[in-house]
């Protein structure tokens, strides 16, 4: 009976999380339409004004309607946080496999992906930045490089148990490739994990991002994202407390909903490695 | 024993001379003349040529890395192009309030953390167990830099009890009550990164409590303080030590965001303008300098192994 209210209770929490991310694809998707606003518009007579019938959320330093912005906001963090997630999965995967299935490039890559994970990720992600400069392209690059490599370390770990299973080792005997093994064996069995992965990468790197633009280094100060927003209105939060409080609710539900999420996803879709993944999950 | 830590030292060796090529690298990765990106838009031709001659970019690179490597090896990182003063300098100068901040947190985090972790799992499937754990997951969610503001905001503007930002050197006034000035951003800092060491220290304890070894203890009659404390705790502070690596980088990147929030004068605000002010050398340096702190962290905590785990002391 116990266990069944614990399933349920988790189920539900689970169904919270996913009800939060759809609203925010929602926001993302039909941004135009749900907006009041023109995110951009500025307004001197309306300055750092609180939540009203007008403003929802109220308004910036520059007048700008916060709920549009937030609106808008949420079609940044969808973009950027896909942009992470592909960049690190397929690059992850590509990196992960292969060192694990060819030992010798294991030896080399692998070495490389731990030298990567001694550098802190977020400063990884300042230096690359330095490098590359701001813009949306370059901070889902740069903070992809840490995540890709968690992501090779887990692929790493599982191609090196499914390779030594007997059925791979029986469709070598009937005379297949590697090539034929790695993409008809290996890949299909390493679909959970990556989905997980995916899902804790995503709640991860929003926060990452975030802190980049609340740095001032992220995408350029203008475009609304939930971190840009924080940052700039950070100065007036005694005035117009809406500037710090609405944003920063968006991050943290959504990053929340991530995680809850995720930490279902990993009991259900695949248990048997989920030891190995709360091993290396940060 | 103490082949086992020779031989984990030597291992360390190739990671450094990795992680040294990847930091130079690093410099040489960006299109166009480093030195004229260094400089700005403002810098005339012969800034531009001075900057190349001083920084050595018209040699072959492997000579480059090779003089800049064996400058590393003896403590000279290189000069800052802003401040016109050697790197390692500026970090030791910042190193004061980071360390605090850093070491005071990491404190935090295992004082709270780890009897949180300890209470979750004896009281596995509690309401203390899923609040703590519930609590855990949200303050893993939240972003440090809205939860400092927040707390900036509650604590300092507010209510007033403590300094919003800012830090004195303690080194240099000796007054320990400037400590205060550090109680939010360590705060700030330790709630985030605590999130990992409840969820392992409660993990752990649960593999430990269903071993046998504990059963047996139990059945002799030991009390459950004592069966917890010397028998379960014990036995699972090894995964514990283990997460404290991982904490350490956490920490890393948070300081970043803590010292921006706070205006405190560290090494993670000194990286934030750094890379605002492009100048390479204190990014280059900074990276390198953590790095290899963790490294050695690491390598401490694989040390520590060896003395907690008997097994592998023989082995």
């Amino acid at each position: 009976m116990r266990d069944f209210f614990q399933a349920l209770v988790r189920r539900k929490i689970a169904l919270a999380g996913s009800g939060v991310l759809l609203v925010i694809l929602f926001l993302a998707i039909f941004a135009p339409v749900v907006a009041t606003h023109d995110p951009m518009g500025l307004n001197a007579v309306d300055r750092l004004q609180n939540p009203s019938a007008k403003h929802w959320f109220g308004t910036d330093h520059f007048g700008r309607d916060i709920y549009s912005r937030t609106v808008y906001g949420a079609r940044m963090t969808i973009i950027s946080g896909s942009g992470v997630v592909i960049y690190s999965i397929f690059f992850g995967i590509l990196i992960g496999l292969l060192s694990g299935y060819f030992r010798e490039f294991g030896l080399v890559a692998m070495r490389l992906v731990d030298v990567v994970m001694s550098f802190p990720p977020l400063l990884l992600a300042l230096a690359l930045i330095a490098i590359l400069g701001p813009g949306l392209l370059n901070v889902i690059l740069a903070v992809s490089a840490t995540y890709l490599t968690h992501t090779a370390r887990i692929i790493f770990g599982l191609t090196l148990k499914i390779k030594e299973e007997v059925y791979v080792e029986a469709v070598r005997s009937i005379g297949a490739n590697n090539r034929r093994i790695i993409l008809r064996h290996i890949l299909p069995n390493l679909v959970s994990p990556v989905i997980v992965q995916a899902t804790f990468t995503f709640a991860f790197s929003l926060l990452q991002i975030a802190s980049l633009d609340f740095l001032g280094v992220g995408v350029p100060p203008q475009v609304p994202s939930w971190g840009n927003m924080i940052s700039e209105g950070r100065i007036y939060i005694t005035r117009a407390p809406g500037v710090l409080l609405f944003p920063g609710i968006f991050i943290v539900l959504t990053v929340l909903a991530f995680n809850l999420v995720g930490d279902v996803l990993r009991d259900k879709l695949d248990p048997r490695f989920r030891e190995h993944l709360s091993e290396i999950k940060r | 024993m103490l082949k086992y830590m020779c031989k984990r030292f030597l291992s360390m060796i190739p990671t450094f001379i990795l992680a040294a090529v990847m930091v130079f690298s690093f410099m040489h990765m960006m299109s166009g003349d480093p030195a004229a990106v260094m400089l700005g838009d403002s810098a005339t031709p012969e800034q531009i040529q001075a900057l190349r001659e001083a920084m050595g970019f018209e040699r072959p690179i492997h000579i480059q890395f090779a003089r800049w490597f064996t400058g590393i090896l003896q403590g000279d990182f290189g000069n800052s192009i802003f401040f016109h003063k050697p790197v390692l300098r500026i970090i030791v100068e910042r190193a004061e309030t980071s360390l605090f901040i850093a070491v005071l947190s990491m404190a935090l985090i295992v004082v709270v953390g780890v009897p949180i972790g300890v209470i979750s799992a004896i009281r596995y499937n509690s309401l203390a167990d899923q609040t703590f754990s519930g609590a855990a997951m949200l303050a893993a969610s939240v972003p440090t830099f809205w939860l400092g503001l927040n707390l900036m905001l509650i604590f300092a503007v507010v209510l007033g009890w403590l300094p919003s930002s800012g830090f004195p050197s303690i080194y240099e006034s000796g007054n320990l009550g400037d400590l205060k000035y550090l109680i939010l951003p360590c705060v700030t800092l330790a709630a985030p990164n605590s999130a990992l060491i409840i969820r392992l220290t409660r993990a752990s304890m649960l593999d430990v409590l269903r071993e046998g070894y504990v059963t047996t203890a139990r059945a002799k009659g030991l009390s459950e303080l004592n069966v917890t404390l010397k028998h379960v705790f014990r036995n699972s502070l090894i995964s514990v030590i283990s997460v404290i690596g991982f904490t350490f980088v956490g920490l890393a990147s948070g300081t970043v965001i803590t010292e921006t929030v706070f205006a405190l004068p560290g090494i993670g605000r000194l990286v934030v303008e750094s890379v605002l002010r492009r100048d390479y050398p204190v990014i280059q340096g900074v990276i390198l300098i953590i790095a290899v702190a963790y490294m050695v962290i690491n390598l401490l905590i694989d040390c520590c192994y060896t003395f907690l785990d008997p097994r592998i002391r023989i082995s």
